[in-house]
């Protein structure tokens, strides 16, 4: 298990190290000047000058790699070219709507999809199965931005039970802000969670049809008690890496949601520094997306030979 | 063999092939003909509901909206295809490579595949729309990125398979170059998949452009595309809520038709799986 856990470990560095190097690349190498970038064709050489300083383009790559990564690793994302502020600072603030916002639509998801899946597969080919193969075809093809917006249309514009976006911050309390986050949350977690269902009701019937279900069965465990006791603890292997390959959809699910909604998340923020080209924070917010995809991913891995004990000896 | 196909056998290859069909060829025809110029402003005509101006109303320039609609179709494929194209082209070459070679460059292709599957596609089509500018030129090429890793997984994975069969073996005995085997004895036994998953990933595409055209990180206006549509009806929601359910079906009716062309034809090209459904 350790060797598994050390292993994971310095996959997981090299990958991070190459995606910030992959990001640097990108966003300070490739477009030759990235100060001629920010502040347009139209800017003066002097402001350009100036620009170029602060952002210590007058150094080597390497040397501005080195310390981008120095400086992330003690907390300093740099200063935003356009909020005036640092990153870090800009960063908190909007973690405060993203992460929420990201968790309460994997709640809903995981809490929609495994139901659904076990009860689809438990009896198959039934109605309960027909309803949720509907419901995952139609999930999986529905945008999410879209379901946003129908839901301003039903239950802010017509019935008036939710604000139709912004976010009144949780200084008001929790009872506001939740109310905020969870018409977005919903409309991020269905397309997923037609994913999950489908996963799950995969999973549930490969594991209803093993062996060991059979002789469970046969020495008398009534179904539903085979079901909860070795088909679902099983099923959920699988289902658990696909939530952590998920993440990287809730990701970019919340970049739009929180722009139907006005949310001032990461997503949003990310939007605006395109729009602004503020690169300094546009290079941070895809390290933190991309980082945090991967540290979650290595955490599957990781739960994953947990929950699966034949995983543990291979690495 | 009992029957456990969720839709009777083949409904899924048939509804997917209608709705695929309609797609394509709406596309087409909106090249040579659509019920008025999409891009005419009539200001006198604008926020019309359906039936009042067209069958499907008008937006709030006036525009008519199944025009609209039919030559958005156009611009979605125009931009799902050659991303997807692209990234088979790249992800499938890759994956022959990794299972033709296996050892370091198998370890390297997966770790590269697993570096870019981090970035989310709007993500990084942020990223590439701050270095080239925001366009369609972005969106195809981070759509292209997001297919590549895709790709090179499900080629790497079959062609794996076709790898340990004995014919295969025989063609090494015989000192065959890895290249030509791949390419003659390989490809056409991993083609069946491949296809599937261009099906699959393109339903995929169809709803990434319409989030980047939401964005405005798409086709340009006033070139019309399904998501800059829905973008559009955001601010008129009150006013003509009819601006937002159309093209929101259209995305979904062309999402649907590829997905279930790909699981029909999964289906019909490997019997083992029927019944089944896709794992994610």
């Amino acid at each position: 298990m350790l060797r598994l856990v050390i292993s994971r470990l310095v996959s997981l560095a090299i990958t991070l190290l190459a995606v910030s190097l992959a990001i640097f690349l990108i966003l300070e190498v490739l477009p030759g000047d990235p100060a001629a970038i920010m502040l347009g064709t139209a800017a003066r050489e002097d402001t350009l000058a100036a620009l170029r300083q602060e952002l210590g383009l007058d150094q080597p790559a390497l040397v501005r790699y080195l310390q981008w990564i120095g400086g992330i690793l003690h907390g300093d994302l740099g200063q935003s070219i356009t909020y005036k502020m640092p990153v870090a600072t800009l960063v908190a603030e909007r973690m405060n709507v993203t992460l929420p916002l990201s968790l309460l639509a994997i709640l809903i998801s995981t809490a929609l999809a495994l139901p659904l899946g076990v009860a689809a597969a438990a009896r198959r080919d039934g109605a309960v199965d027909r309803a949720v193969l509907v419901f995952s075809q139609l999930g999986v093809a529905v945008p999410n931005f879209w379901i946003g917006l129908l839901f301003i249309l039903f239950f802010s514009t017509w019935l008036g039970w939710f604000p139709a976006g912004g976010f009144p911050g949780w200084s008001t309390g929790i009872g506001p802000a939740f109310q905020a986050l969870l018409l977005p949350a919903v409309a991020l977690a269905l397309p997923q969670a037609a994913v999950l269902t489908r996963v799950t009701r995969s999973a549930t019937l490969e594991v209803i049809g093993a062996d060991f279900v059979r002789t469970a069965r046969a020495k008398g465990v009534d179904k539903g008690g085979t079901l909860r006791r070795h088909v679902v603890p099983n099923a959920l292997i699988p289902v658990t890496t696909i939530l952590g390959l998920q993440l990287s959809f809730f990701f970019g699910g919340a970049i739009l949601v929180e722009n139907v909604f006005n949310l001032p998340g990461l997503g949003r923020l990310a939007y605006q520094a395109l729009n602004q080209r503020d690169l300094v924070v546009i290079k941070d917010i895809v390290l933190i997306f991309s980082g945090l995809v991967i540290v979650v991913n290595f955490i599957v891995d990781i739960g994953y030979a947990i929950l699966d004990p034949r995983l543990r000896g291979r690495s | 063999m009992s029957k456990r196909s969720r839709l009777p056998l083949n409904s899924a290859l048939l509804v997917g092939g209608i709705l695929t069909t309609l797609l394509i060829v709406t596309a087409l025809v909106s090249l040579v003909w659509t019920p008025e110029v999409p891009t005419r402003v009539r200001v006198a005509l604008r926020l019309k509901g359906p039936g009042e101006v067209g069958i499907l109303g008008t937006d709030h320039f006036g525009r008519d909206v199944a025009s609209l609609l039919m030559v958005g179709a156009w611009n979605s494929l125009a931009i799902a295809w050659p991303a997807v194209l692209l990234g088979a082209a790249i992800g499938t070459a890759i994956g022959c490579a990794a299972a033709a070679w296996k050892g370091i460059a198998d370890e390297i292709a997966m770790r590269v595949s697993d570096v870019v599957f981090a970035f989310p596609a709007v993500l990084s089509a942020i990223m590439i729309g701050a270095l080239v500018g925001s366009g369609p030129l972005a969106a195809i090429l981070a759509i292209a990125v997001f297919n590549v890793p895709v790709f090179a997984r499900v080629t790497r994975g079959v062609a794996l398979q076709v790898w340990t069969l004995d014919y295969i073996a025989a063609a090494r005995a015989i000192g065959k170059h890895p290249l030509r085997i791949t390419w003659e004895d390989v490809m056409p036994n991993i083609a069946g998949a491949l296809i599937v998953q261009v099906t699959i990933q393109l339903a995929l595409a169809i709803l990434t452009e319409a989030g980047l055209s939401y964005l405005g990180l798409g086709v340009r206006p006033p070139n019309p595309s399904w998501g800059r549509m829905l973008s559009d009806a955001q601010t008129y929601l009150s006013q003509a809520p009819h601006l937002a359910i159309a093209p929101g079906i259209a995305i979904a009716l062309s999402v649907l038709g590829l997905n279930l062309l790909g699981d029909g034809l999964r289906d019909a090209l490997d019997p083992t799986l029927r019944g089944r459904g896709a794992t994610a």
